[in-house]
């Protein structure tokens, strides 16, 4: 499995293979010089051996050819960096870019089944840990396993005697930085879910501060509280201490190194036995033994790395891997100069087979005509709107708008027939004209003014610090839920469809601006179908059609006074409101 | 930064042995050059093996001591830096609990998070790095340096003009380039708005058809972020291969001049690779230094986002701790003049109430959105303290009250239904731990719960996850009004909190807390006409001002506002209707 995900990957660098291949050849170059340098300095050193007996001509061509040796492998070293960025930068972003399309073309069934969050975190985390881990981990392994090779192979041009000593040593090396890595990859597991477990007690004591103070609980939750910090310092002190024994375990290893080259190396010069060695074949010896155990700390330390990036891989390749919606069928018509007749015939509906939520709904709304969603909070309005936009499709039965199947209308302009005002406001961070012209390619600034007066949002618009120009923030800190929902109905405003979905939550809108925006939906409805998700009474009456809806169905349909009539269960919901408390 | 050492003094033996354990592995690091280079002059030179011997056996005891020191000083460093890091958060905690509701509203909770994780393990590494590094690599750079100006003070000129090269490089690379770091997260940042937003207006953007224009929105971001990542990675690559650079053509230098050294008899060939090694330590310290110096700044700003929590003190003081003497015969809660801002500026949230509520009344608050409704029951728990005026229950000032006896007397029920994790019981029993079987019971029958707890597998054991996510609204908001209720408080408010309850529930409701509690003063805030319709009496607020008291039939009578309020949200014969 870990080879397809690889392969897969591979595939996204293809467009900068002349990059990738850059990195490895210059890396590959790049060590060998850069090995290459203690050897020199080696043989430059041998013509130094004491007072009088130095020969610093032979010593120019070595120098010389150090200079230059030194001078390529910086610039290779440049030139594998600088590839490896470009590598693992852009291949990063193609995969973001590409889930996020993904995200676009995915159905909304699956938008809607997943958490935003863990969906967010895929296109932001899981791109980044495999940047990291694979592109840049995948590079440093390379250069690991370079380094650690020429290393040896240099090593044995000069002595093959003392390289088996090293050889000998290379197992204690790994098994050191194997242990360390294996010992605080556990703690670190268990100290990050110690901090999850802080962070979401805190995050639930703070937001819940108002509960905290009113219940005098403040001592009992600074308790808790310090039970878990004393359990997170526990395995925090454990965690760290394992990781930061990293360094000196490889000093330590290091030492042993450099001391048996030395001692080994000396032993050699002096007796020739058991091979001969210049001192400065000493000093390249003991150059090398002081990088010697570098290369195996990063190789281990990039494998937990890789691992964790394979999971982030696959991660993304299984959103990648979902199925998309179903594109428009190839002779599927644009819906042109709508004129608003909804015919519902013996549909049949459910978002998982055990549950069946609608069951042979008909309905018909001529041009004009109002029809009231009434039922208590999430009793499934979206679902109606879900069905009659295409974000879901029916299962049998079929809508058809002016009497052409919804199904063979190109999703695009079957959207676009619908004006939506729902209670959860969708707005983007950016100005406030921009959002109101959402929903229009090309569009005038009277346009947009005009739509904002008839939606009552122009003066609160003139009153924020750059008007149309003010930038809505992420949190829309700026702008009041009311004013939120304003400015969507302005949004719809200007586009002018001719059904309309609202949400008649107009309960975060102050009560004079609810009543003026009672009046422009009522303009607003004129001639055009509505669905109206009511709440007030008067709404309901004067509604040309009431759909009761409970737990996501529709059990009961017809005028108010049709409905009173049946005595079920809008008689008794009409009923319940006015139960005296007495 | 040094505001926080206070939170060390626990760990001052840490503190100060840790690094002297490291400084003496640092020694010996550097005295193993020196010892090679003598291993080589009186060993191989003058043909010595037991020399040899002897010198690689004092390198390895060098090598186990160090390891021995090294390892102390980092158990030494986990120590004080972890138990530094649970002092702060531990405090923060505290003093984040004493604050009232405009301070931490001024911060936000997700800051708060972040302050008491992210930036107190900034603070954390911190103090480890200060115990295990902040004299360690100073202290090799300089020594390597003194240590060739020991052996050979001329030739030691090398590593003055190399060294401060490599600093200068280091500098001019990183401080270019770790400013670059807050401004990549900034861009990743973005991306991750718009994917949120793609994802939370799924529908809009479909509706709209606007999937074409997303897809730039964020193929600009992601771009954006990608040119900034390749620009600061051009950068940064330059930190390697010029340090290395200088460092070996220093050696060359080394070697070249240190030949004419020892052919002057100044130096022996020995020396000359002690040299060299010190050299390469040299460099590798300086880099060292150079992270550390982005560590503390790093820290230096997590410092002072932790002491701005710190620093910032209760707008709500708690000035009495002792009990008060109520006064008898007076109204249970009294406003007189209150006025009230967020911001301390004259934009009053709620301007110049007064009114009185007697013992055992109910009372509906109606009013718009921004009317200040919640305000003015925030303001009776003193979750805020009034700008103007004063607030009285049973007619001694709420401000002389201790905290525990005044929220003792109220059960509040907030406007946003929270339940915390543990189960049903565990929430019930917030107001009181040891409140018996019985008064749950009667908690869960007036709030309507009794029906769906005991239909739960677990009755009141029942698991309740973080935020009662595993609840729907109207339940949560029935258990929060359960848990007000196990108390038996004396006031009982009710901010907006029927709202996810169907018509039928919610008559039920006020009808049950209208029998079953006798005695309490029930403040109902609304924005449903026929949910305080019933009320002894109604406030109706306007813009932060009451524009009207009394009885519905008064209220239709005389006050505008009302009327409209009742005729856009009932019928003419349920606004007349008793």
């Amino acid at each position: 499995m870990k080879k397809s995900v690889l392969k897969r990957l591979m595939k996204y660098t293809k467009p900068y293979s002349a990059f990738l291949i850059g990195a490895l050849v210059s890396t590959v170059i790049n060590i060998s010089l850069s090995l290459y340098g203690p050897i020199l300095i080696g043989k430059a050193i041998d013509h130094i051996f004491s007072a009088g007996k130095v020969d610093h001509e032979g010593m120019i061509p070595i120098l010389a050819l150090l200079g230059l040796t030194i001078a390529m492998s910086a610039v290779f070293q440049w030139i594998m960096a600088y590839c490896t960025n470009k590598v693992s930068y852009q291949t990063v972003r193609d995969l973001r870019i590409q889930t996020y399309q993904k995200i676009n073309k995915l159905p909304l069934k699956y938008i809607d089944g997943h958490a935003h969050g863990d969906m967010i975190s895929r296109i932001v985390n899981d791109v980044d840990q495999v940047s990291d881990g694979l592109l840049q981990g995948l590079t440093q392994f390379f250069t690991g396993i370079v380094t650690i090779l020429g290393t040896l192979i240099f090593m044995l041009t000069i002595s093959p005697v003392i390289t088996i000593v090293v050889v000998l040593v290379t197992p204690l090396s790994l098994f050191v930085a194997g242990f360390i890595a294996k010992l605080s990859h556990k703690q670190f597991i268990e100290q990050q879910a110690t901090q999850g477990e802080l962070s979401g007690y805190v995050e639930e004591m703070i937001s819940g501060q108002k509960i905290v103070k009113t219940f005098h609980y403040e001592n009992r939750s600074e308790k808790q509280f310090d039970e878990i910090n004393r359990r997170l310092y526990n395995c925090g002190v454990k965690a760290q201490f394992y990781s930061s024994l990293s360094n000196p375990s490889t000093r330590f290893v290091n030492g042993v190194v450099y001391t048996s080259v030395a001692v080994i190396g000396s032993i050699c010069a002096v007796t020739g036995r058991p091979g001969p060695l210049t001192i400065g074949q000493i000093s390249s010896f003991l150059a090398y033994a002081n990088q010697y155990t570098k290369p195996f700390n990063e190789v281990t330390g990039v494998i937990t790395q890789i691992q964790t990036a394979f999971a982030s891989a696959q991660r993304l390749f299984s959103v990648l891997d979902e199925e998309e919606e179903k594109p428009d069928a190839p002779d599927a018509l644009a819906l042109k100069d709508c004129e608003g007749n909804i015919d519902v015939n013996r549909l049949y509906f459910s978002y998982s087979p055990e549950i069946n939520l609608i069951q042979n709904m008909n309905l018909s709304a001529r041009k004009g005509e109002r029809i009231a969603i009434v039922g208590p909070t999430g009793c499934g309005k979206t679902t109606i709107i879900n069905l009659l936009m295409r974000f879901y499709d029916a299962d049998s039965g079929a809508i058809k708008i002016d009497g052409t199947d919804v199904m063979d209308i190109t999703r695009s302009s079957l959207r676009a027939v619908f004006g939506m005002v729902l209670q959860d406001t969708w707005l983007f961070s950016g100005t406030v004209r921009d959002n109101i012209a959402y929903g229009r390619k090309e569009v005038t600034n009277e346009e947009i003014i005009e739509a904002a007066k008839a939606a009552h949002a122009h003066s609160f618009i003139m009153r924020l610090s750059n008007g149309y120009d003010t930038v809505i923030s992420e949190d829309g800190g700026n702008i009041s839920q009311g004013q939120r929902q304003l400015l969507c109905i302005a949004r719809v405003m200007l586009v002018d469809p001719p059904i309309l979905i609202l949400d008649e939550a107009t309960s975060s809108i102050d009560t004079r601006t609810e009543i003026r925006i009672q009046k422009a939906f009522n303009k607003m409805m004129e001639g055009r179908t509505s669905f109206i998700v009511a709440h007030r009474l008067s709404t309901i009456k004067e509604a040309d059609l009431i759909l009761v809806m409970n737990h996501g169905s529709i059990i009961e349909q017809g005028t108010h006074e049709q409905l009173l009539g049946k005595n079920g269960f809008y008689a008794n919901l009409y009923n319940s409101q006015f139960a005296i408390a007495d | 930064m040094l505001k926080l050492a206070r939170f060390l003094k626990k760990y001052r033996k840490q503190v100060i042995i840790g690094p002297i354990f490291k400084l003496i592995e640092a020694i010996f690091e550097l005295i193993v050059p020196i010892i090679t280079a003598k291993m080589i002059d009186n060993g191989v030179k003058a043909g010595n093996v037991t020399y040899i011997w002897h010198m690689g056996g004092i390198m390895l005891l060098l090598g186990v001591t160090g390891l021995c020191s090294a390892l102390i000083c980092q158990k030494l460093a986990s120590i004080a830096s972890q138990g530094f890091g649970t002092v702060v958060r531990s405090e923060l905690y505290q003093h984040i609990n004493t604050l009232s509701h405009s301070e931490i509203d001024k911060f936000g909770t997700p800051s708060l998070i972040t302050r008491m994780t992210n930036d107190v393990n900034q603070l954390q590494f911190a103090v480890a790095m200060l115990i295990r590094l902040v004299i360690r690599a100073p202290f090799l750079a300089v020594g390597a340096i003194v240590m060739a100006m020991l052996i050979d003070f001329q030739l030691s000129l090398v590593f003055l003009i190399a060294t401060p090269l490599i600093a200068i490089v280091l500098y001019l690379i990183m401080s270019r380039s770790v400013p670059y770091f807050r401004v990549m997260q900034k861009k990743l940042d973005r991306i991750s708005l718009v994917s949120r937003e793609g994802l939370s207006g799924v529908r809009v953007i479909r509706a709209f058809s606007k999937q074409e224009s997303e897809h730039q929105r964020f193929q600009s971001a992601a771009d954006d972020q990608t040119n900034t990542a390749i620009r600061v990675g051009k950068l940064s690559a330059l930190l390697n291969p010029l340090t290395y650079s200088i460092m070996n053509f220093a050696i060359i230098a080394i070697v070249w001049f240190g030949g004419w050294r020892v052919d002057a008899g100044g130096m022996t060939q020995g020396e000359v690779i002690a040299f060299v090694n010190y050299m390469t330590q040299t460099l590798l310290a300086l880099i060292v230094v150079a992270s550390l110096v982005v560590t503390f700044t790093k820290a230096s700003a997590s410092a002072a986002r932790v002491n701005e929590v710190f620093d910032t003190v209760t707008s709500v003081p708690e000035t009495n701790k002792d009990p008060i003497v109520k006064i008898n015969h007076t109204p249970k809660i009294e406003f007189q003049n209150v006025s009230f801002s967020y911001d301390g500026t004259d934009k009053y949230a709620v301007n110049d109430l007064n009114f009185r509520i007697e013992p055992g009344e109910t009372i509906g608050i109606i009013g718009g959105t921004g009317s200040g409704k919640s305000t003015l029951v925030n303001l009776i728990p003193r979750f805020y303290d009034v700008t103007k005026g004063k607030i009285l229950i049973d007619g001694v000032d709420i401000r002389d009250y201790s905290f525990s006896e005044l929220r003792g007397e109220i059960g509040m029920v907030p406007q946003e239904a929270v339940l915390f994790s543990g189960t049903i019981e565990s929430n019930l029993r917030w107001g009181q731990e040891n409140a018996s079987g019985e008064d749950i019971q009667k908690a869960l029958k007036i709030s309507q719960s009794n029906g769906f707890v005991s239909a739960m597998s677990e009755g009141i054991q029942s698991p309740v996850n973080q935020g009662g996510k595993n609840f729907s609204g109207g339940q949560k908001q029935r258990l929060t009004i359960a848990r007000a209720l196990v108390g038996s408080p004396q006031v009982l408010i009710l901010d907006d909190s029927a709202s996810a309850l169907d018509f039928a529930t919610d008559a039920a409701l006020r009808k049950s807390i209208q029998t079953e509690t006798t005695g309490m003063t029930v403040l109902m805030v609304s924005q449903r006409a026929s949910t305080i319709k019933r009320a002894d009496k109604i406030i109706v607020l306007d813009d932060g001002e009451i524009a009207g008291t009394g009885t519905h039939e008064q209220l239709m009578e005389n006050c505008e506002i009302y009327r409209e309020i009742c005729l856009s949200q009932l019928s003419k014969d349920e606004v007349n209707k008793k």
